[in-house]
């Protein structure tokens, strides 16, 4: 049995593997809302996705793009083109593509996580946060009408390692960009080039309502660090997260405002709730 | 002293654990175990020819498996020879756990990295065979408190209780609850509170955070 499907889950892109693990002549089967999906790599290059049924037969096949380093398809029509990231065309930014790992929740959870300030010192104790100082500042939480993405904005924290490449700790600024309801990018302050933001993304693939893949990439100003430095450092925070984001009930994301009582840290998570609720999601929440 | 190691190896975080409770010094080569599988590529492959991690190089000491290292660290480092009794019996125990935890615990940790990773594996046995270890462990700790004894091998802490510890307290990221062993989850507290313990991601150390969030509701 197929689950009905909403628009606003069905009408997005989603990212079902890197690039760097689909080689020429490489197939990857995986899940993608529930359903079966099988992303291919012929020998002369060509790139091709197909919806199969549950025992294997092909059923269609479904748009296929690839973009920032990742391969991107959708079970639906969405309206709008995939969101641009104008980073990737900057000259001295390097991609680094940190894996994917697997979480027991919704993508909405592990988005909202994402967003969260407040957990820093908690959760991620002495590198993106340390006690006492765990107060989260004023910031703002905005739909931006044009693009229809949620932004958050003018958020900063002090942390005791922010980056890979950081030697000590610092004040930080953060935006968070949610373009579609289960992709966020993080635009952190760069210890790499003064001024500069490095760019963290996050892709749920949500393989059934509460079991995603998480995709995770870097794109940072870093001449230093390794490859395998950031990648370890992210993986590191994200496992952080993932024992919480696991231990979280409901794994559905509440999208009722009388569901919990918030205080003012939780801007992020109340506008990110309301705006998942205004496009009429249905697909990991209640 | 150089340690090949990947953050979310519970056995690299073995060595960890152990080289800051010893309060040594080292550096750390990080291996692109996930995604890269750098540990099967040659130039891995040359250093240890098993394709595992932990690796321990030390002068011309080059060791690979988690409990060679406790080991080899215990008797060249710990002066007070408790980490590594030599007392035979004690010296018997501490081997037949070390190999407990490079065995049947082992389960665990392929059941963590089914769930993580996505590893290929038969999950269902895998966590089965986790809960038969976790019992025998359980029994055990349950009767070494009859005997007055907090501790897997004896009376005080052994590089087996180092060995053990890791996959045991990351369970639930193989979706393992501890529940039913008691006696387990009073041990992983005393090893949580043993000076120079430090963590990784996955395990959660109850009292972290605990000083703030009671000022906070203050």
């Amino acid at each position: 049995m197929t689950m009905e499907l909403d628009a606003a889950a069905i009408d997005q892109w989603y990212v079902i593997e890197s690039s760097e693990d689909l080689p020429k002549g490489k197939a990857r089967r995986t899940r993608l809302l529930g359903r079966s999906v099988v992303a291919t790599r012929e020998a002369d290059g060509t790139l091709a996705v197909e919806e199969k049924s549950a025992e294997g037969r092909s059923l269609r096949a479904l748009p296929v793009q690839e973009r920032y380093g990742y391969v991107w398809t959708t079970l639906g029509t969405p309206a709008r083109a995939l969101f641009e990231m104008p980073e990737f065309e900057e000259n001295g930014r390097r991609l680094v593509i940190c894996g994917v790992v697997t979480v027991r929740t919704s993508p909405a959870r592990i988005v909202e996580n994402f967003l969260d300030l407040s957990h820093f010192p908690f959760v991620h104790t002495n590198v993106l946060g340390a006690e006492p100082l765990t107060e989260v500042t004023p910031y703002k939480a905005e739909l931006d009408e044009t693009s229809g993405e949620l932004w958050v904005t003018d958020c900063g924290f002090y942390q005791p390692q922010a980056m890979a490449a950081s030697s000590g700790g610092a004040q930080v600024d953060y935006t968070y960009r949610v373009p579609q309801p289960f992709s966020s990018v993080l635009y952190k302050s760069s210890p790499g080039k003064e001024g500069a933001f490095d760019l963290v993304g996050l892709f749920a693939q949500p393989l059934e309502e509460t079991l995603c893949d998480v995709h995770c990439f870097m794109l940072v100003y870093d001449e230093t660090t390794s490859d395998e430095e950031l990648i370890q450092f992210q993986q590191g925070i994200f496992l952080q997260d993932r024992i919480i984001l696991e231990n979280q009930r409901p794994s559905r994301l509440p999208l009722n405002p009388r569901a919990e009582t918030p205080s003012p840290a939780d801007t992020s998570s109340i506008q990110y709730r309301r705006w998942l609720r205004g496009q009429g999601l249905r697909f990991g929440v209640q | 002293m150089q340690l090949y190691d990947y953050i979310l190896s519970g056995s690299c975080y073995k060595v960890r654990l152990f080289l800051n409770i010893l309060g040594l010094d080292y550096e750390k080569i990080p291996v692109d175990f996930y995604p890269g599988r750098a540990h099967r590529k040659p130039d891995y492959l040359a250093l240890n020819p098993l394709g595992q991690i932990p690796l321990l190089r030390d002068g011309d000491v080059l060791l690979r498996d988690a409990q060679a290292i406790l080991v080899y660290l215990a008797s060249e480092y710990d002066k007070g020879g408790t980490w590594y009794p030599n007392k035979p019996a004690t010296r018997g125990r501490v081997a037949m756990w070390l190999a407990f935890a490079g065995g049947e615990i082992m389960a665990a940790s392929a059941a963590r990295l089914h769930d993580l990773l996505n590893y290929p594996g038969d999950i269902a046995s895998l966590r089965a065979a986790a809960h038969a270890a976790f019992l025998v462990l359980d029994d055990h700790l349950a009767e070494q408190e009859l005997r007055g004894q907090d501790w897997v091998a004896g009376p005080d802490p052994t590089v087996a209780d180092i060995a053990c510890f890791p996959y045991v307290a990351l369970s639930n990221d193989g979706g393992i609850a501890r529940d039913e062993y008691p006696a387990i989850e009073r041990w992983l507290v005393r090893v949580m509170r043993l000076p120079g313990f430090v963590d990784m991601p996955g395990i959660l150390v109850p009292w972290q955070g605990e000083g703030s969030l009671v000022e906070g509701a203050a």
